[in-house]
């Protein structure tokens, strides 16, 4: 399982950094959608990867450390509410410069 | 234990929250709440001075949790301090905003008590997770706030804040994640013992956590790679919020001193050892890159968004000796810095409404109204920016300097810093000649609102009046310096049992 979700983050992170490099409000914010995903299962694991483990000390022999999970409902939410403003604020960047890039202007516009 | 302690944090937010709620209310009324809460903040600032200047850890535990499990809220004299200076600050932004443009924006009075309410429980908290929720809080607010008045330049320059902000916050959260993986908590004091007697294979992964920390406060702070967003922000942020956001760089320095005097100070070879030495070039070099900005800008607003610049290269090469008359320094010439940034941000406003053409742009030569008396304001508040007596900008680098003097590396130090200012004293009489001397007197001056004159006024007083009053501040910063080198006062004050433990197993 380690090794899947190691995988998994490591895609994860590498998507997001690309996108997050591209020169395009969309897929730039793309990009920090993925990189959330990833910070987000990062913190999950944090607190080591247990199977079948209630959070509550005695039920059963390994339990779950329940404070990543806290952390990452935390992190979710700041994430989501960031994600929803950047979308907002690039479309009326879109709208106010005419063009979606993310320096405001189309670097090719003279040539075409 | 002391509820008054969470009231800077809980009553900018519950004053927001209302003024949102009741966004339908009278603007008067809204605009008075605001004020109301403000000054209470700068009341509880002073209070916060004062008990906190009996040099113990004041602790507010959170729901009655003890510390390491529960969020511990810490005054210590460097929060007193700074939540003084965000008060000040706050009371002087909010008088010149109510000239009438905080109604150029919606909700401009409620986002401005969350920015306070964010910058206060930054510089409160006593919980690496909780300093990630506070950032979170004022970001959010200054993404709004900066936006506030609209315009393109705003849309443009607020797109490169909020994603290079946003991917702090993510580098902020792995880094977080790295510790509490490897020591199981993130109270700073518990922290700070877990790193010191970390195995010494968890070792590298702690000090990898370490730098991308220092990533993310280089993020905030304005750091040499990292400052490239800061000069578009904030010279298109309105006045009053440009103003507000001289202290934002100023919560990444706190968060550096917070965090690298204590959470990685300890131990035999403190981790902290490989970001301290990768901040002091970076530093210097921040400084040298802010004195060429200030003299290649092409508007007032620019130039002070690199005197910001400057002021955090000058204050993070200071830190870095991290000795006891350094940081002194370092604390005095934040709250000179941050005090003058602002002037400056607002000066820029004031005169650019004044003159004929270009706003604040200096390819504009068009003449200037009411000159003599603005150009005397413009040069007091020159040579108070620039560090030459009677202001205490030369108290603060006089005390820089003799700090760095009795370190090696100080003469680097010594020669970037004059340097710097040369430039930035060249490019201010440069503004002030092309500004008021050249252009002659403008034949129908604009009137000339006198709130916002006198308020700008007053700030520059005000930095004098800290010049004049000098040692009883000199005197407070030393004890908040020796404060800081002392991490195990902090560590005993909020945890009594773990110290107690710790030293009987360390002789």
């Amino acid at each position: 399982m380690e090794l899947l979700y190691a995988i998994t983050l490591g895609v994860l992170t590498t998507c997001g950094i690309y996108l997050l490099l591209r020169a395009r409000t969309f897929t730039v914010i793309l990009g920090l959608t993925l990189l959330s995903h990833a910070v987000n299962l990062y913190l999950f694991a944090s607190g080591r990867l247990v199977a079948g483990g209630p959070a509550i000390i005695g039920l059963t022999e390994r339990s779950a450390d329940p404070l990543p999970q806290a952390l990452v409902l935390t992190a979710i939410v700041i994430g989501f509410a960031m994600t929803a403003f950047v979308v907002v604020l690039a479309l009326k960047a879109a709208v106010e410069l005419r063009n979606d890039h993310v320096d405001g202007e189309n670097p090719d516009e003279d040539r075409a | 234990m002391n509820h008054a302690l969470i009231l800077p944090i809980l009553l900018p937010l519950v004053t927001g929250a209302g003024q949102l709620l009741f966004y339908q209310a009278p603007f008067a009324l809204q605009r008075l709440l605001g004020f109301a809460s403000t000054f209470w903040l700068l009341l509880l600032g002073i209070w916060c001075l004062q008990i906190a200047g009996t040099g113990e850890h004041i602790l507010y535990h959170a729901g009655d949790w003890p510390a390491p499990f529960g969020i511990v809220l810490v005054l210590d004299r460097l929060s007193a301090i700074m939540l003084a200076l965000t008060a000040v600050l706050g009371v002087c932004c909010l008088l010149y905003a109510s000239n009438g443009s905080d109604k150029r924006g919606a909700h401009f009075h409620a986002l401005f008590q969350f920015q306070l309410a964010g910058l206060n429980g930054a510089f409160l908290t006593g919980d690496l997770f909780n300093l990630f929720v506070f950032f979170e809080i004022l970001l959010i607010a200054s993404y709004a706030l900066l936006l506030h008045g609209g315009g393109r330049a705003r849309s443009r320059a607020g797109l490169h804040y909020v994603i290079i902000n946003l991917t702090g916050s993510a580098l902020f959260l792995i880094a977080l994640g790295t510790l509490y993986g490897l020591t199981g908590t993130l109270n700073m004091a518990d922290l700070a013992l877990r790193v010191a007697d970390a195995p010494p294979q968890d070792v590298p992964l702690l000090a990898a956590a370490s730098l991308i920390l220092l990533v993310v406060f280089g993020i905030k702070a304005a750091i040499l790679p990292l400052l490239f967003w800061l000069p578009r922000a904030y010279s298109a942020a309105s006045a009053p919020i440009a103003a507000l956001f001289a202290i934002m760089t100023k919560v990444g320095i706190y968060a550096i001193l917070r965090v690298f005097l204590l959470v990685f100070a300890l131990g035999e070879e403190p981790i902290g050892e490989t970001a301290w030495g990768w901040l002091w070039p970076l530093a210097l070099l921040t400084l040298a890159l802010g004195g060429v900005g200030v003299l290649g800008s092409d508007s007032l607003r620019t130039l002070t968004a690199y005197l910001v610049i400057l002021s955090v290269g000058t204050l993070l090469a200071t830190i870095s000796f991290a000795t006891e008359a350094s940081l002194g320094a370092a604390l005095f010439y934040l709250i000179h810095s941050t005090g003058m940034a602002a002037v400056f941000f607002l000066l820029a406003d004031l005169l650019g409404q004044q003159r004929e053409e270009g706003y604040d742009r200096f390819s504009a030569t068009g003449p200037i109204g009411h000159r003599w008396l603005l150009g005397s304001l413009f040069f007091i508040a020159a040579i108070a920016m620039i560090g030459l007596p009677p202001f205490s900008g030369f108290v603060s680098k006089a005390w820089i300097l003799q700090a760095s003097a009795q370190e090696p590396q100080g003469l680097w130090l010594w020669g970037v810093l004059l340097a710097a200012a040369l430039l930035t004293l060249i490019a201010v009489s440069r503004t002030g000649s092309s500004w008021f001397w050249r252009p002659g007197d403008m034949a129908n001056p604009y009137p000339l609102e006198r709130g916002p004159l006198t308020l700008v006024a007053i700030m520059v007083g005000l930095n004098g009046l800290l010049a004049v009053f000098g040692d009883p501040v000199v005197g407070y910063l030393e004890l908040t310096a020796q404060q800081l080198l002392d991490p195990h006062a902090y560590i005993a004050a909020v945890l009594p049992d773990a110290s107690a433990a710790a030293q009987e197993i360390s002789p």
